[in-house]
């Protein structure tokens, strides 16, 4: 399956469109164990990458992902900025001037995205954070089989997204609370579950229509 | 003679701005360059922000960054990440804001090279303040 420039533009604004919706329950899941403001910083960041990309024209799926990076370090404040940045620009140099990619491109560049947050946060998955669903669903779709599917793909992510539920935060503000930082969701890993949850929504759209 | 040059990131302006008007009261021939808050002014770091600091202190003797807490550190880096070569002339310090700049603006106002002024920055982390 080959995903073009055009369903990748979907996905982001999907995701945007999700993110902003979720402003105030991202803010809340943060005013818990961090600072607060998690959705507010993330929907002015996804505000403005919706601006960047009608402005866009060339189909070059790395240079969305730059465009898309160094919107979110500018607008994003809090540490989400950075780790979200990040994320795209490892991307962005795997999938340089393609203009569709492969699976195996995707999950290629997903795992360098994990490899860029973890050097980023200096963060291992099970730390209670956003690594907590991008490593797991990196390698998911790294390793996937033949009965592999986006739904199964869009479960994982919730999955992943709910454990960090059970999990003590060992980074940022949240590591501060130790032990009271359990029993709430990591607002990072929630904010990554929207964003693959509208990866997956939008590759199935893409299979329904062909 | 120019020396190394000093950039101040803190997640609030006021407290990088009031480190910064400090600095130049102990040591006037430093360069010193403030980055706290976002672009908007609010609280937290900006990474554009410190990269325009550093490369407004910026000379072949270097630049040495000191941070405050969190995000801090991950903004500092990606500055110099965007800064490409000239990255290589300037150094993050671990070491505490205040005190860290502090010692570093003495250090380079006696015109020691960035890798002294980095360690007299870092050896505050041992500063006792009571009993000392």
């Amino acid at each position: 399956m080959e995903i073009g420039y055009h369903a990748i533009v979907k996905w982001i604004e999907k995701a945007s469109r999700k993110i902003q919706e979720e402003r105030d329950y991202l803010s809340q899941l943060d005013q818990a164990i961090g600072d607060g403001d998690h959705g507010v910083n993330l929907a002015r960041g996804f505000t403005e990458v919706d601006q960047k990309l009608k402005a866009r024209t060339q189909p070059d799926i790395g240079a969305l992902f730059q465009e898309i990076a160094m919107t979110l370090l500018a607008k994003v404040g809090g540490a989400s900025g950075p780790l979200y940045s990040t994320a795209f620009l490892k991307m962005a140099s795997r999938l340089k001037g393609k203009e569709t990619v492969s699976l195996d491109d995707l999950a290629q560049a997903l795992l360098e995205a994990v490899q860029g947050l973890k050097m980023r946060g200096k963060a291992e998955q099970g730390q209670k954070t956003l690594l907590d669903v991008w490593e797991p669903l990196a390698l998911n779709l790294a390793n996937r089989r033949e009965d592999w599917s986006w739904e199964q793909f869009c479960h994982l992510a919730r999955e992943q997204m709910e454990k960090t539920k059970a999990l003590e935060a060992k980074k940022g503000r949240a590591a501060y609370l130790g032990p009271r930082s359990v029993g709430h969701l990591d607002p990072g890993a929630v904010s990554s579950y929207f964003l693959f949850e509208a990866l997956a929504q939008i590759m199935m759209e893409e299979e329904e229509g062909r | 003679m120019k020396g190394v040059g000093i950039v101040l990131v803190s997640h609030s302006q006021e407290v990088a701005a009031g480190l910064k008007a400090f600095l130049r009261q102990v040591q006037p021939s430093v360069a010193v360059a403030d980055a706290g808050g976002t672009e908007t002014g609010e609280l937290g770091t900006s990474t554009f922000r410190i990269k325009e600091a550093i490369e407004s202190v910026y000379s072949e003797k270097g630049v040495l960054v000191l941070f405050d807490l969190g995000s801090a550190r991950m903004s500092a880096e990606m500055a110099l990440e965007l800064m490409g070569e000239a990255a290589k002339k300037v150094k993050l310090a671990d070491a505490p804001l205040v005190e860290g700049a502090y010692a570093a603006a003495v250090e380079a106002g006696c015109g020691s090279d960035l890798e002294k002024v980095r360690k007299t920055a870092e050896k505050t982390k041992q500063w006792r303040k009571l009993d000392g």
